[in-house]
C-alpha cells in the first residue's frame, strides 16, 4: 500500500492517483524544427532511475489535479509533491 | 514491391525443417555425453541404492577468471540459454554468466510459468513460435525435467468485440502456421467446467481463443537445466557476482567490474530483465523502457481442478494450476516506476476478485504465497534483442511481462547476435534503433506509454 501526498487533499491511497509517467520528459519547444533525434528523446527515451524518481500522477478520484511527485523507485518512499513543474531542484 | 517469404511450418522462412532437426540431433547427441553423470531411471535407480548421496553438483560454481570471450551479465532463463546455445550452437565456450544473486533469482524464479505463441504481428508470432517448439524438446535436449505441459491456453472473449478481435489474431496466428481454436460459449463451458458461463455471470462468457499447444513449464527448472547443460560445455556458472560497473575504451567495453573483481571481456551480453534499466545506466545508455512491478500469487494446494490456462484482457486477469497443486494466479501491473521486487495489496485484491466472479466456486481456497517481479516494460510492448550503439555490447531486454516464454529463442537469438555480430532472422525486428526509425511492434496499440501495454 502506497499513499501519495496530494499537495492539495493530504495523503492519499494510490488507488485514488492515475499515473502519468516520468516528469522530467521535456516536450521540444521548437516543436516544427526539432529534429528526429530530439523527439526521439522526448518520445522515447527515459532514465528509469533505480533510486529517485520525478513522475506526474493524477489525483483522479480526489481533486483531479495532476501533481508531481519525487519518489524513491526502490524503496517507494515520496519526498516531496508539488504542483507540476515545481519539484525543488535535488 | 518486395515479397516476403511466408513462414514455413517451423516458423521461418529460410531453414529447412530437416536442417534444424539435424542440428538438434547432432548438439543433443554430443551434449548427453558430457554429463557427469546422465539423469536416467538407471541412475536414479543406483543413486537410490545408495541414498541419494553420490549425485554429483548441478554446476561447478568456479571463481571467477581475469577474462572471458563472452560474459554474460544475469543468471537467469535468458542468460543462462545464451551461454549454452554460444557453447552447443557456435562452438564459444570461454563464457562465463555472472549473477548478482542466486540463480533463476530474478525473473525465471517469479513468473507464472505460462509459455505461449498466440501472437498478432508477424515478427512476434514467428519468434514465439521458434521459442515453442524449442520448449517441446527441451527437456530431452536438456536432460532436464523442465515439465512442458501443453494444456491450452485458454483467452477468454466477453463481447462482441473481444470475439472479433480473438479471430482476427487466431486467424493471423494460422496464416502463421501456428494451431489456434475459436471457441463458442457452450465449447468454453465444456473445455473449463468450473468457469461461471451463465447468463447472470459477472463477467459474460461468449467464447474464447485457445492456443491447444500452449500451456506451462516449471520455472526453476529452466534456470538449473540451462546451468547444468552449458556448465557440462564448460561454461562457468558464477554466482554472487554482481556487475557494478564497465570499463570502456572508446566505443567497446573492455570489461565488467565485479563484487567479485575485475573481469575483461572480449564481448559482453545484458540479460538482467527488469534492471536493464540500472545496468544500461552503467555503460552510459538511456534505453526506452521503463521498469515496472508485475505482481502474482498461488493458493493452497488443492486436488486438480484446472487443467488449462485461462486468461482475461477484459478482466486483466489469469490463472492455471501448478503440478503441486496450487493455483497461480495474477493480473496487471502495479503501474508506477519500480525496482520493488515485492508485493503489495491492491493489485492481490484485484486478482482474487477476479479469479471468485470467474470460478465462484474458488472462494474457499487460502492463498498461500504472494511475490514480484520487476520487469523491462519497453515503449511499444515489445522485447529489444541485439547490438547496442556500444559495440561489444549486446542485450536481451525489453520483455515486459512475456520474458518467460521466450527464454530458450531469447538466448538462441542473443547467443547468434554475439557470435556472429548481427542479429539472427528471427529478431532482426526486436532491434533498439526501430523506435528512432519508426518501425515499432506495438500488439495493442497502445503508443509510447510503457505502463499500458
Amino acid at each position: 500500500m502506497m499513499l501519495i501526498p496530494c499537495p492539495y487533499c493530504g495523503p492519499r491511497n494510490v488507488t485514488e492517483f492515475e499515473y502519468g509517467g516520468d516528469a522530467n520528459a521535456r516536450r521540444p519547444r521548437d516543436v516544427d524544427t526539432a529534429a528526429a533525434p530530439t523527439w526521439n528523446d522526448y518520445v522515447y527515451l527515459r532514465d528509469n532511475p533505480r533510486g529517485l524518481h520525478d513522475e506526474l500522477w493524477q489525483h483522479h478520484a480526489g481533486c483531479r489535479r495532476w501533481i508531481a511527485v519525487r519518489r524513491d523507485t526502490v524503496t517507494h518512499e515520496v519526498v516531496a509533491s508539488a504542483a507540476p513543474g515545481e519539484l525543488p531542484p535535488r | 514491391m518486395r515479397v516476403r517469404k511466408r513462414a514455413n511450418y517451423w516458423g521461418l522462412s529460410g531453414v529447412h525443417p530437416l536442417t534444424l532437426a539435424w542440428q538438434s540431433w547432432c548438439y543433443c547427441g554430443s551434449l548427453l555425453t558430457r554429463f557427469p553423470v546422465k539423469y536416467s531411471i538407471f541412475s536414479l535407480a543406483r543413486n537410490a541404492l545408495s541414498n541419494h548421496v553420490n549425485w554429483p553438483r548441478a554446476w561447478r560454481s568456479p571463481p571467477p577468471r581475469s577474462e572471458y570471450d563472452v560474459v554474460i551479465v544475469g543468471g537467469g532463463g535468458h542468460g543462462l540459454a545464451t551461454a549454452y546455445y554460444l557453447a552447443t550452437v557456435h562452438g564459444i565456450t570461454n563464457v562465463a554468466v555472472l549473477e548478482k544473486g542466486y540463480l533463476g533469482g530474478g525473473n525465471t524464479g517469479r513468473n507464472t510459468t505460462i509459455v505461449r505463441s498466440n501472437y498478432f504481428l508477424d515478427a512476434n508470432a514467428h519468434f514465439y513460435e521458434f521459442s515453442l517448439k524449442l520448449w517441446e524438446s527441451l527437456s530431452a535436449t536438456l536432460n532436464y525435467n523442465v515439465m512442458y505441459s501443453p494444456r491450452g491456453v485458454l483467452n477468454l472473449a466477453h463481447s462482441y468485440a473481444d470475439l472479433e478481435a480473438h479471430a482476427r489474431r487466431g486467424n493471423a496466428m494460422r496464416v502463421n502456421g501456428i494451431d489456434a481454436r475459436l471457441l463458442n460459449r457452450d465449447e468454453v463451458a465444456q473445455y473449463v467446467p468450473l468457469l461461471d458461463c451463465s447468463a447472470d455471470a459477472r463477467y459474460p462468457i461468449m467464447g474464447g481463443l485457445l492456443q491447444p499447444r500452449g500451456g506451462t513449464v516449471r520455472h526453476d527448472a529452466v534456470a538449473w537445466g540451462y546451468a547444468r547443460a552449458a556448465d557440462a560445455r564448460g561454461v562457468d556458472v558464477i554466482q554472487q557476482c554482481e556487475v557494478t560497473g564497465f570499463r570502456r575504451s572508446g566505443n567497446r567495453i573492455e570489461g565488467v567490474e565485479t563484487s567479485r573483481g575485475y573481469i575483461r571481456a572480449k564481448k559482453v551480453g545484458l540479460a538482467v530483465a527488469g534492471h536493464t534499466g540500472h545496468v544500461a545506466s552503467l555503460a552510459g545508455l538511456k534505453l526506452p523502457i521503463e521498469t515496472h512491478v508485475l505482481q502474482a500469487l498461488v493458493s493452497e494446494p488443492v486436488k486438480p481442478i484446472l487443467d488449462t490456462v485461462v486468461t482475461s484482457g477484459a478482466v486483466h486477469f489469469y490463472v492455471s494450476q501448478s503440478d503441486k497443486g496450487e493455483l497461480v494466479l495474477g493480473g496487471d501491473l502495479d503501474f508506477y516506476n519500480s525496482y520493488g521486487q515485492r508485493s503489495n495489496l491492491p493489485p492481490v485484491e484485484h486478482a482474487i476478485q477476479a479469479l471468485i466472479a470467474l470460478f465462484p466456486s474458488f472462494s474457499r481456497l487460502r492463498m498461500l504465497r504472494t511475490w514480484g517481479g520487476v520487469m523491462d516494460m519497453s515503449m511499444d510492448g515489445s522485447p529489444i534483442i541485439g547490438k547496442t550503439p556500444i559495440a561489444n555490447l549486446y542485450m536481451t531486454a525489453g520483455w515486459c511481462y512475456g520474458g518467460f516464454k521466450a527464454t530458450p529463442a531469447s538466448g538462441w537469438c542473443l547467443a547468434h547476435t554475439i557470435a556472429e555480430d548481427r542479429p539472427h532472422e528471427l529478431n532482426a525486428a526486436f532491434s533498439l534503433d526501430r523506435f528512432a526509425s519508426g518501425h515499432t511492434l506495438d500488439e495493442h496499440g497502445s503508443g509510447p506509454f510503457p505502463w499500458r501495454h
